[in-house]
Formats: structure tokens, C-alpha cells, sequence
């Protein structure tokens, strides 16, 4: 049991999660430094959404230990250290879209004037503000889980968990959020965790791209990923820049060959 | 340019089609009856049923009020008993694996095997058995649906109250609830049907003559058939109104589980 240090958002190390007879992960350590983007990225089935769960606390390790901001995870999870979107966006149907982004806080407690103007002002981020009063029924796949997105960065969290978020939506909408994601982080400076099986989206958001392999899942390379035209450039010259396109490659690379550590 | 006609897929369609059947299945009933020279006794023809309705509107009225009261108590006592065994059960899994097998043990029970017991056991000149009756019939479907509503919160709702650390009651105040009440509705639909047919059901077995079972067996012994069906006629009416009641509670309740729109 090392003790959690004071600069990791989050620390797990020697973390085996088995369900029964499955070994979901194997001995798997990883450290995430505040205000870092993390991707983690693998095969289906490699234990990418366990990895995340056991970061959220909503499951409990086998065996090694999880921190998340300097605490156990089940602390931070109290404390409301983290929000989290689901790869469903999973909001509750029988709200509107603005009281659906205001649940976080309702559950902490903060009162309604204040919650509704963080919910209004987090619908203005993701461009929703229009589509407050309506019912999530009412919505396109996309604009649900730009909500699931706002609901998850109602409290503030200094940590975003996501697993997937993308995952169910068409390349325009999908490159459209991805920005958004980027200037959200960058205005709050959020540490982001997200679960994505695109290599070129990892490549394109990611301070560091970890890669795992499958049976049992464990980290098979960690990819750093530099992209100077993120400060200068538009992101249409963030995806056409060589720099780019060498992290897509090395990621790929490192998908398909596991064992071989990679580094750009 | 292809468009799907709106009018009769839309709401005009939608109310107008069921009327447009109705008047054509009377008159049908009407022709059959009188060009087919059916025996009155087999079955009397529509006018003639309702010239009986009109000639006793005000027993009419009496008697589905009378029925329908029963109804309404025993649909308001056994929901109200449903729906409290439904939240105990989904808590409690002792009281769930005694609570479920005997729900399929009242579910198999006959009304017919009911009513005559407790017609005797709380005597011939109160409602009480007739209301029990209902009680018994609406706790079944009330409770299944319920607990099934209570116990089928989505994974990731689930996921969320715990990532939010929502106590145990906010997390039923926030997911658990308001995602039963859809099937909650459900059940409420089919106990209020039911509810009213148990109501008359319960009255062919002696006992108080004042609601529109006993008016129906009285009239049918008395070979008074256009009589016995003006009052099938508002047995139908009042099961209909209970249906419809239920389903406009539904509409107010939960708004966001509706289909169209
Ligand atoms: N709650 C669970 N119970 C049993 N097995 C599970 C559970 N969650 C995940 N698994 C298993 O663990 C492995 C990793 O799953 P998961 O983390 O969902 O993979 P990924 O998100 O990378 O596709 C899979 O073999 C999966 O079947
Ligand atoms: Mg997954």
C-alpha cells in the first residue's frame, strides 16, 4: 500500500480485478497527473470499462488500491471528485434536459437558484441551451449525450470519467464534440479518464494514449502523444498535421503488436 | 410527391375509424336480428335494447352506481395494499419470495369460487363482499407490475445514483420511483378493467339486489332479455369509463412515457 502522492489525480497500482473465473485485469498500475487526458484504448473485452469503473468506485479491486484526488476511491467518490458519462448517456427520461444537468447537484444538496444557473450555463457549453425544457425523448442521440456530458461536469469534478461517450455517434457530430471536450477541458481545466476503441480519437485528444491487450487485460504500452498545433491551430490542422498522423500510427502499431512498448 | 395521409393516421383517424366500425356493426346486429328473424330471447336487436335503456334510465343509473362504487373501493384498497407489499417487497427479500408465489396462488382464484364464500361470510345486506372481491382481484395485477417497476431500475441509472453518492431514498426518490410508475400504470390499467367485472361478477351470487349484476340476473330470469341487456350495456359503459380514467392518470402522471408525440 503506497500512499497516494500529492500531485496524481489518480493512482492505481497493482490493481487484479477478476469476476468469478475471469481475470478482467491483471496486475495493472497507472498514474494520472492533474490536468492530464488520458485515453485508454484496447480490444473489446480488455477490461478498458472495468479499469474505469474501479476509478469511480463503482466496482471494488480484487486485489491493490485505487486514489482518486489524494484519497481512496470510495472518498472521492463521496466527496464528488469525479463526474462520469456512461456510454449510454443514461439520462433519467422523466426530466427535462435542464433538471437532468441540475442532478448532480440536486443530490449534493446545493440549492435550486444555484444549480439551475450552473445547469443553464453548462447547456450553453455544449450548445444545448435552446433544448433546456424538452424531454430527452425528445432528443437526437447526440444531443443526449452532450447533456450526458454537461450532467457529468455539473459539480465541477476535477476529474471527468468517460467511457465511450462517443461511441454510438456519426463522425461530424462525433468531431464536433470531441472539440468541445477539448475547450471544456482547457477552460476548466479538468483531468479527463475516457474509454474510446478509435485510434485516430485518442490520437487526436490525448496527452497519453494507453493501450491494453486482452485475457487478461493489462497496459501493453503507453503512447505519449505531442501535438504542438493544439495551442496555434484550428482542429482541422491538428488532424492534418504529421504529428498526428505519427501518434495514429504508433497507437495502431501498438495495438497490433502489444508486447512491443512504443514510444513516438 | 408521396406523403402518408395524416388525416386518418392522425388523431381524426384515430376517432372517427372506432365510431365508423361501431355504427356499422349495430346496424349489422340490427338487420341480422330483424331480416334473420333471430329470436328475441337469443338475442333482442339494438333498438329494442335501447328503448329498455330508456324506459329505465334512472334504475340504470342507480344500479352502475351502486356497481361502480364497489368498484372504485375495492380498485382504491387493493392498489393501495398492492402498492405497499410491492415497495416492502422490493426491499425485503424474505417478504418478496413469500409474497410472489402467493400472488400467482390469488391470481389462479376464481371470482366465481370467491364471491359465494364471502357473500356468506359477511352476510346478504353488505356491500362488503362485493368489495372484497374486487380488492382481490385488483391486488394481483397492481402488485406484479409494481415490484416488476420497482426492481427494473436501469443499470446505468444505477451506476449514476452510486457515482453521485446518492443515499439509498434519494436514489428512490430520484430513479426508482418515477422509472416504476410507467409499469405501475400498467397494472392500474388492467385492475381498473377488471375491477368492474368482478364488481357485476360478484353480484350473481345473491345478496344485496342493487347493482347492475343482480339487475341483470333478475331481468334474464324474468326473460326480460332487452331489460338484462340495457343493463350489459352500462356494465360495458362503466368498464369503459374506469379504462379510460386510469389511462388519463397515466397521460398526467407520466407525461414522457408516451408513445406519440
Ligand atoms: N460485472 C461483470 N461480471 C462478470 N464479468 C464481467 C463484468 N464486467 C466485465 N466483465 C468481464 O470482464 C472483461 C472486461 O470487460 P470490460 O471491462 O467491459 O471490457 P471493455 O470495456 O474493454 O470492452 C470481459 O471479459 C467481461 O465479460
Ligand atoms: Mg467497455
Amino acid at each position: 500500500m503506497s500512499p497516494p502522492s500529492a500531485k496524481a489525480m489518480v493512482e492505481v497500482s497493482g490493481v487484479t480485478q477478476r469476476f468469478g473465473t475471469t481475470t478482467a485485469l491483471s496486475d495493472v498500475s497507472l498514474t494520472i497527473a492533474s490536468g492530464e487526458f488520458v485515453t485508454l484504448i484496447g480490444p473489446s473485452g480488455c477490461g478498458k470499462s472495468t479499469l474505469l469503473r474501479l476509478v469511480a468506485d463503482l466496482l471494488t479491486p480484487t486485489e491493490g488500491t485505487v486514489h482518486v484526488a489524494g484519497k481512496t476511491a470510495r472518498a472521492a467518490r463521496e466527496a464528488q471528485d469525479y463526474g462520469i458519462a456512461f456510454q449510454q448517456a443514461g439520462l433519467l427520461e422523466w426530466r427535462t434536459v435542464l433538471r437532468n444537468v441540475e442532478l448532480p447537484l440536486e443530490l449534493h444538496g446545493v440549492g435550486a437558484r444555484e444549480r439551475r444557473a450552473r445547469a443553464e450555463e453548462l447547456l450553453e457549453v455544449v450548445g444545448l441551451a435552446d433544448v433546456a425544457d424538452k424531454r430527452p425523448s425528445q432528443l437526437s442521440g447526440g444531443m443526449q449525450q452532450r447533456v450526458a456530458i454537461a450532467r457529468a461536469l455539473a459539480a465541477k469534478p476535477a476529474l471527468l470519467l468517460m467511457d465511450e461517450p462517443f461511441g454510438a455517434l456519426d463522425e461530424m457530430t462525433r468531431e464536433r464534440l470531441q472539440d468541445e471536450l477539448l475547450s471544456i477541458r482547457a477552460r476548466e481545466g479538468t483531468t479527463v479518464l475516457l474509454v474510446t476503441h478509435s485510434v485516430s480519437e485518442a490520437a487526436y485528444l490525448s496527452d497519453r494514449v494507453v493501450v491494453m491487450s486482452p485475457r487478461p487485460g493489462r497496459i501493453a504500452a503507453v503512447v505519449d502523444v505531442d501535438l504542438p498545433l493544439r495551442a496555434t491551430g484550428t482542429p482541422t490542422d491538428v488532424r492534418e498535421s504529421p504529428e498526428f498522423f505519427a501518434a495514429t500510427t504508433v497507437v495502431r502499431e501498438a495495438l497490433r503488436a502489444p508486447a512491443r512498448v512504443a514510444s513516438p | 410527391m408521396r406523403r402518408v395521409l395524416p388525416g386518418w393516421a392522425g388523431t381524426w383517424g384515430r376517432a372517427v375509424a372506432p365510431v365508423v366500425v361501431a355504427v356499422l356493426a349495430l346496424t349489422a346486429w340490427q338487420v341480422l336480428v330483424t331480416v334473420g328473424r333471430v329470436a328475441p330471447f337469443v338475442l333482442p336487436s339494438p333498438v329494442a335494447i335501447a328503448e329498455a335503456l330508456g324506459a329505465i334510465l334512472p334504475q340504470v343509473v342507480s344500479a352502475a352506481l351502486a356497481t361502480g362504487a364497489n368498484a372504485l373501493w375495492g380498485l382504491v384498497a387493493g392498489s393501495v395494499l398492492a402498492l405497499v407489499a410491492a415497495a416492502l417487497a422490493a426491499r425485503l427479500g424474505w417478504l418478496r419470495s413469500t409474497l410472489v408465489p402467493l400472488a400467482a396462488v390469488v391470481a389462479a382464484l376464481p371470482i366465481v369460487a370467491l364471491a359465494p364464500i364471502f357473500a356468506t361470510m359477511f352476510g346478504a345486506t353488505s356491500e362488503l363482499p362485493r368489495q372484497l372481491v374486487v380488492t382481490v382481484v385488483v391486488f394481483v395485477p397492481v402488485f406484479v407490475n409494481a415490484l416488476r417497476g420497482l426492481q427494473s431500475v436501469a443499470p446505468v441509472h444505477a451506476d449514476l445514483m452510486r457515482a453521485c453518492a446518492a443515499s439509498g431514498w434519494a436514489a428512490t426518490r430520484t430513479v426508482t420511483l418515477p422509472g416504476a410508475l410507467p409499469h405501475v400504470f400498467t397494472g392500474l390499467r388492467l385492475a381498473a378493467a377488471g375491477a368492474v367485472i368482478s364488481a357485476v361478477v360478484a353480484e350473481y351470487f345473491g345478496g344485496l339486489q342493487s347493482g347492475l349484476g343482480s339487475r341483470i340476473t333478475s331481468a334474464a330470469a324474468n326473460s326480460a332479455y332487452p331489460r338484462a341487456w340495457a343493463y350489459v350495456t352500462a356494465a360495458c359503459a362503466l368498464g369503459l369509463l374506469f379504462y379510460a380514467a386510469a389511462l388519463a392518470a397515466e397521460r398526467l402522471t407520466t407525461p414522457w412515457n408516451r408513445r406519440t408525440s
